[in-house]
């Protein structure tokens, strides 16, 4: 993997944040109907994935190959408990995101003693194993033709409609980028990326590789089920795609192009990978193809990704007149 | 003693890189481990830093042992080190390279981090204040923000013992500290080990510079071919025939 920027001073990730926040508050300005709110709903799903997956592989270093498989147990895991259980949603979303953070902890600990792709490896098996069982065991998913949601609701309250749901998603996103750059800008997050700068030299100075690691990844899948488990109360229904490798490959995708290490990075490469195949629906067949160009372009002529590299083309910019 | 090492031996595969070195690190001075490229120190300093687990032998800081314990967990009990190679985190600036050597002191909890509490304000304040003054007193004030890939060699040779300060070792291990650097960046490693042992610090350096070795340390260990040739003040040292061998040995075609 490229040598990573370094990361950029609190006081401009405070920026970020603020940019971020107005970005949100205002977009709906440009949003002409419910299909253009829908897209965007989803940006923000995605990039609440996005933000987190980065932790893992922007700052902690580690790569997952399976974190579409925590997106599916998230939003299978709060179906199939208010469906089939009768639970009530809020319990459902909390029970399905505490549930897959457990799971993460427990494939986790074993596999992150190990160096290298070991977690690559066992996150794309894992990820497969996850598609599958959610495919074949149709007696609680629906198999391949997916299930049916119930809305998000509490106490009589529902939550419903796109506007809604807008604010809802946008709010949770700027929330989530404000703990993960909070995180960044810590002892913590200074632990993650010391193991990505060098691990030898991180575990010299006292931080604990393996444990360190597993809090990335736990962190990271507990957001991606979070993200999971929204998207389908608010899509009302899930297939199993939502859980496959190639999901997994559009996350990283998106990661990757936005600029590793970079949480603003994380919620560009999404809104631009989830919003370009709306766009371009006549290339639907050649989804895959359009991804894999993206990610071999990126990695050739901007290895850092978008925001960073934009950010370093600036501030060279900015340098240059005087 | 600060720190013991009782037989250590490491083997890899059929290659006996250490054989039964037994030594004892008094607290408060300068140690120095000499010897030809290829005589085991850096295996050495990897055992006693809890990178490399020893294929025999024991070792203990301040009689507690520590054999078969993660690195982490050596780097927790007091040793701090440096690397032959650089290992500096190029994903971070130099400030934020010490200030992540401060990982044992101040790391707060969770939910103080990800709320940004004013506790933990008052902490990153603190360790920031911490990390300035050890860049002052390796004189890296003026790359404090620099991004670490940006800074040349020499001043990352510093910067990684720093970084190492900021852990608060009871004993520093500096592998090759002065290797690469030029005469005057030399002095200045010199100069900044004097400092750390009037600090207090115990120090173990690993060098091929004499002239710095013999200037600075009170105590040399010479191995050669994995085996402890010589040991004691550096006169008596640098006049044993034994060491005298081993290094024309080593250099003459």
């Amino acid at each position: 993997m490229a040598s990573p920027a370094a990361a950029a001073p609190p006081s401009a990730s405070r920026r970020g944040i603020v940019a971020l926040a107005i970005a949100v508050a205002l977009l709906p300005l440009a949003l002409p109907n419910n299909y253009t709110y829908e897209i965007a709903i989803l940006v923000g799903l995605n990039a609440i994935v996005c933000v987190g997956l980065n932790l893992l592989i922007g700052y902690a270093g580690q790569i997952s190959l399976g974190h579409a498989g925590f997106f599916g147990l998230g939003a299978y895991g709060t179906a199939i408990l208010a469906t089939r259980y009768g639970w009530p949603t809020p319990a459902s979303l909390g029970a399905a995101i505490a549930g897959v953070a457990l799971l993460a902890w427990a494939i986790g600990r074993p596999i992150l003693r190990l160096r290298g792709h070991a977690l690559a490896m066992a996150t794309l098996g894992m990820g497969i194993i996850v598609a599958v069982v959610i495919a074949t065991e149709d007696r609680y998913t629906g198999g391949p033709d997916g299930m049916s949601v119930p809305p998000l609701g509490i106490a009589g309250y529902v939550l419903a409609g796109e506007r809604h749901w807008y604010w809802v998603v946008g709010v949770l996103l700027v929330a989530t980028v404000w703990l993960a750059q909070n995180l960044i800008d810590s002892p913590r997050g200074r632990a993650w990326r010391a193991l990505h700068g060098s691990e030898v030299a991180a575990s010299a100075i006292g931080i604990d590789p393996a444990r360190h690691k597993l809090s990335a990844f736990v962190l990271s899948a507990a957001l991606a089920a979070a993200a999971g488990a929204l998207t389908a109360h608010y899509s009302g229904f899930i297939t199993p795609a939502k859980a496959s490798f190639l999901h997994s490959i559009e996350l990283v995708t998106m990661v990757v192009f936005g600029g590793m290490a970079s949480s603003l990075g994380a919620v560009l490469g999404a809104a631009v990978l989830t919003t370009l195949p709306q766009l371009l629906t006549v290339f639907k067949e050649y989804e895959m193809v359009l991804l894999g160009a993206v990610l071999m372009l990126t990695m050739i002529f901007m290895p850092q990704g978008l925001v960073p590299t934009l950010g370093r083309a600036l501030a060279a910019a900015r340098r240059k007149p005087r | 003693m600060l720190l013991r090492a009782e037989n250590l031996a490491k083997r890899f595969g059929g290659v006996r890189a250490v054989q039964d070195v037994s030594f004892a690190l008094a607290p408060g001075m300068v140690h120095a481990i000499i010897g030809p490229n290829g005589a085991g120190k850096t295996t050495l300093l990897n055992m006693l830093t809890g990178i490399y687990l020893p294929s025999e032998g024991r070792v203990f800081l301040e009689e507690r042992e520590l054999t078969g314990q993660q690195p982490h967990r050596f780097a927790a009990a007091g040793i701090g080190r440096t690397f032959q190679n650089l290992q500096i985190f190029f994903n971070m600036s130099a400030l934020e390279n010490v200030m992540a050597g401060r990982w044992l002191h101040e790391r707060g909890s969770f939910a103080a981090a990800a709320l940004r509490l004013p506790q933990l304000r008052r902490a990153e304040r603190h360790c920031r204040a911490e990390a300035l003054s050890l860049l002052d007193l390796v004189g890296l004030t003026r790359w404090a923000d620099a991004a670490s890939d940006a800074m040349p060699y020499g001043a990352l040779k510093r910067l990684e013992i720093a970084r190492a300060l900021a852990a608060g070792p009871k004993l520093l291990l500096l592998d090759e500290p002065a290797a690469g650097l030029n005469p005057t960046e030399t002095h200045e490693i010199d100069r900044l080990i004097r400092e750390l042992a009037a600090r207090g610090i115990t120090i173990v350096l690993v060098e091929h510079n004499m002239k710095l070795v013999m200037g600075v340390s009170g105590h040399v260990i010479v191995l050669d071919e994995g085996r402890l040739l010589a040991e004691g003040e550096p006169r008596e040292v640098s006049a044993d025939p034994r060491v005298i061998e081993a290094y024309l040995g080593e250099e003459a075609p």
